[in-house]
């Protein structure tokens, strides 16, 4: 029952930290064009980092943009780590793994709720059930070992490029060895707890159907046991350091790096800025009038002439 | 093993944080194997009594030093109230999302230092790692702002605030020349650049420090009296007709050049250093827009006919006050479109930043000169003669022009038509290398700045300039060509090719690309490009 209460805590929690780290960078003001190229959705111009500021009188122009080449590029961001193969390889040697390790755990942990829903609703998840819960059942197994042991060489690896790196040293803190090192101990027990006792998933499945149907733990060995309380801890604590980079790695390019929108007369966009510039400014250096509006203290010496 | 520098460490009382020593420094490529820089020179005991350097022994923020414990704490206190207002909406609402998420988000990889030209170039002094310099204000942020942060900090994020630490990190955000990029090498996508900017910004607008050079001498200069040049209207129109009197002497045509014509369908704003540096590029503008048939004028009213800002590169108040100046004056003098001269950082503030705060009806679209260059070469609406621009020319990108506005190919397709002998560096395009004058430095030039900017941030340029050209064009003494098209740029240009004596030894000569047009056009006689006249 502990257990269970444990890991419906760590879910909550892990659920509430990122919906709050959605809304903190969701909710920030607009701000200034800081876009950086190459910006993939250029058509015709991504390729070498140009935009739409290369057209004669661009303001009169359609923008054409090219979202099936953002998307390319955002997947093999995602999905092969695109920036750090190209300037960093020995990190990239260790973080492609241990990425590939996070996104195999996603889907065994997706695997391991649907197997358990179908549990739930008598559907049999096993070598000798239905077509669908022979698929889950066979694809639960290479998911989870594939999540367990290329996020255990990841975290190996990566914790001891941190610790042999002179360079990199000197700005490793102790909550960058202890993350890794809670990966690969975690990983390496559950890796462990699978190739002795519960080969096929079928164990932490049985207890996901009864997360699922607020029903009694099953008997479960005491490896099996840590295994989930450690995964359930892992999973809260993810959210709330900088392993959950994904959230703000979708604004700082979407919002940030890739925002080439422009500013037209009567826009959205000007309404809001308008709005912004009423805010009251706080700074005290001498050449700013604290206290009064942007719009004020910006367009004085406008106003003057 | 090197032992390196430590972030806990930035604060330890110590003399001086890091030695420079020239030997440390990357070496050159041919003919400059056997260059040695000569020792940087240290600060007059005298100013370091009531300046500090005991970064690196650099000095460009005049940063006072405090007399009495009382100014200390103050100078901390103030330091902590200037961090908070950087994360509020109401103090940062033009730059608070980027920041958070930069700050938030470093996984401390260090790809960052090694885009790094300046790292590189000072042979990778740990100081100026991208890194060290956020990593440091992360870490107070963390310790000192962030309820809580004492505790935690012992495990994670350890650093200790006190003047020396404030006084080190304002010199420190003066090492970096704000080119992003490291930020275009971050997986993550944090962006260093930025964070620098956002120190620059606590110090000018909550303590009121920053380099004289960007602000007395720049932009309340600029706001004062019309330009940071200190030009003022009546002597803007005096330098006109010097300018049409040496259009005639140098090239025999009779140009009228317009000033505040209502209604043009050009208003171009120069960056006014080039009046007084270069005025063949003002002139060599106005050649081709009047020999291209362009409905053109200048702006004479205040700041409209300086378009730098360099509130860009350290303080949103005066970077808003300007830009919204030129925004002004564009629509007073009723202008169809607003284009950029040769000067990155101005289109930078003015397209880019400025685009979200010229607001409605001063809204004037504004276009890059590049792109109305290469209308009117690509388009036929001058007579050119590439023969005339037989020598070897090579192109550098400006940091603002490219990778912060991906405008890349126009000046390319202008050069290459023009330029039979135009070659790249390697990298270019987005992916090029600051010049090193990037972020106002090129117009610092008090103590002993000058000297890390030429043995330091604009050695890697140098290196490009020369691996752009073969031996036997260096060697022969003929002339090669590097066109920069940036007023400053051509500034940090100008002083490295000075300072490593390129001109004399390889007759290497600068310029912007309106020459090169000027240059090769058969309605103007030959020789705008005056090889024999270095300056």
């Amino acid at each position: 029952m502990a257990l269970q209460i444990f890991s419906y805590f760590a879910f909550a929690v892990a659920l509430i930290a990122i919906i709050i780290r959605v809304i903190k960078y969701a909710t920030a003001p607009l701000h200034m064009r800081w876009e950086l190229y190459p910006v993939p959705h250029e058509k015709g111009k991504a390729e070498y980092g140009g935009s739409y500021l290369e057209e004669l009188n661009w303001w009169t122009k359609p923008r054409e943009t090219d979202m099936f080449n953002e998307l390319k590029e955002m997947m093999s961001e995602i999905f092969f780590l695109k920036g750090v193969f190209h300037h960093n390889k020995r990190v990239w040697t260790w973080s492609f793994p241990f990425h590939l390790g996070m996104y195999f755990s996603i889907g065994w942990l997706v695997l391991l709720l649907l197997g358990a829903i179908l549990t739930a609703t008598g559907t049999e998840v096993s070598t000798t059930a239905g077509i669908i819960g022979k698929l889950v059942y066979y694809l639960t197994i290479p998911f989870g070992y594939a999540a367990l042991v290329l996020s255990a060489i990841g975290a190996l690896g990566l914790y001891s490029w941190r610790l042999t790196d002179s360079e990199q040293r000197a700005f490793n803190s102790f909550s960058d060895y202890f993350n890794l090192i809670l990966v690969f101990g975690v990983t390496g027990l559950a890796l462990v707890a699978h190739l002795t006792g519960d080969g096929d998933f079928g164990l932490v499945r049985a207890y996901m159907a009864s997360l699922v149907t607020f029903s009694s733990v099953p008997a479960v060995p005491f490896l099996t046991t840590l295994e989930i309380a450690l995964v359930s801890f892992v999973v809260m604590y993810i959210p709330l350091t900088r392993m959950s980079h994904f959230v703000a790695k979708y604004f700082l390019y979407h919002s940030v790096r890739w925002n080439d929108e422009s500013n037209q007369r009567g826009s959205a966009i000007e309404k809001r800025i308008i709005e912004l510039l009423q805010l009251k400014v706080g700074w005290k250096a001498p050449h700013i009038q604290t206290g009064e509006t942007w719009m004020n203290i910006v367009t004085r010496e406008t106003k003057h002439d | 093993m090197t032992k390196h520098l430590k972030v806990k460490d930035f604060g330890k009382k110590t003399e001086q944080l890091h030695k420079l020593d020239p030997k440390d420094f990357t070496k050159l490529p041919y003919p400059y194997e056997n260059w040695v820089d000569p020792e940087i020179p240290e600060i007059p005991e005298a100013r370091k009594a009531d300046r500090d350097v005991s970064l690196d022994g650099i000095l460009n923020v005049n940063f006072p030093k405090p007399k009495t414990k009382e100014e200390e704490e103050e100078l901390v206190a103030k330091f902590l109230v200037g961090l908070r207002r950087l994360l509020t909406k109401e103090n940062n609402w033009p730059f608070l999302k980027p920041f958070m998420l930069s700050l938030d988000n470093c996984v401390k990889c260090n790809t960052c230092s090694n885009a790094c030209p300046i790292f590189e170039s000072s042979g990778r002094a740990d100081i100026y790692r991208p890194l060290f310099r956020s990593d440091i204000l992360r870490r107070i942020i963390k310790k000192y702002v962030i309820p809580g942060g004492s505790l935690t900090a012992r495990f994670s994020n350890n650093i200790n605030l006190n003047w020396e630490t404030i006084a080190r990190l304002a010199q420190l955000s003066y090492r970096c020349t704000l080119c992003r990029r490291c930020a275009q090498t971050c997986p993550m996508g944090v962006d260093n650049g930025l964070m620098t900017r956002e120190i620059r910004k606590l110090f000018s607008q909550e303590l009121g420090i920053a380099p004289q050079e960007l602000h007395e001498d720049g932009t309340v200069k600029q706001l004062e009296t019309g330009s940071s040049t200190g030009i003022n209207p009546p002597a803007l129109m005096d330098l006109v007709e010097f300018l049409e009197e040496d259009i005639t002497d140098r090239t025999g045509l009779n140009i009228k050049i317009p000033v505040d014509k209502p209604n043009a369908d050009v208003l171009i704003i120069h960056n006014a250093g080039e009046l007084l540096s270069w005025p063949e590029n003002v002139e060599a503008f106005a050649i081709l827009f009047e020999l291209a048939g362009i409905n053109w004028t200048m702006a004479s009213e205040m700041v409209g006919y300086d378009s730098v800002n360099y509130g860009l590169f350290y303080d949103d108040m005066q970077y808003a006050r300007v830009t919204l100046k030129h925004s002004e004056v564009a629509r007073k003098l009723g202008a169809k479109k607003v284009v950029m001269g040769e000067c990155g950082h101005a289109h930078k503030a003015a397209m880019a930043i400025g685009d979200r705060i010229w607001l409605a009806e001063s809204n004037i679209p504004r276009e890059s000169s590049m792109v109305t260059m290469e209308d009117i070469i690509l388009n036929g609406k001058v007579k050119f003669d590439p023969e005339r621009n037989n020598f070897p020319v090579t192109l550098h990108d400006p940091c603002n022009i490219t990778r912060s506005m991906g405008i890349v190919e126009p000046q390319r397709r202008v050069i290459r038509k023009i330029c039979p002998q135009f070659r790249e560096m390697t990298p270019h395009g987005v992916h090029n290398y600051c010049c090193g004058g990037g972020s106002g430095f090129a117009i610092m030039q008090s103590n002993n700045f000058p000297n890390w900017r030429m043995s330091i941030s604009g050695r890697k340029k140098f290196a490009q300039m020369l691996g752009a050209f073969t031996r036997e064009e260096l060697d022969s003494k003929s002339g090669v060509y590097v066109c920069a098209p940036c007023s400053n740029c051509k500034g940090q240009i100008r002083d490295m090719i000075t300072y490593y004596d390129a001109y004399e030894r390889m007759k290497m000569l600068y310029g912007g690309l309106v020459e090169l047009i000027i240059n090769c056009m058969t309605d103007v006689k030959e020789g705008y490009i005056e090889w024999e006249d270095f300056h």
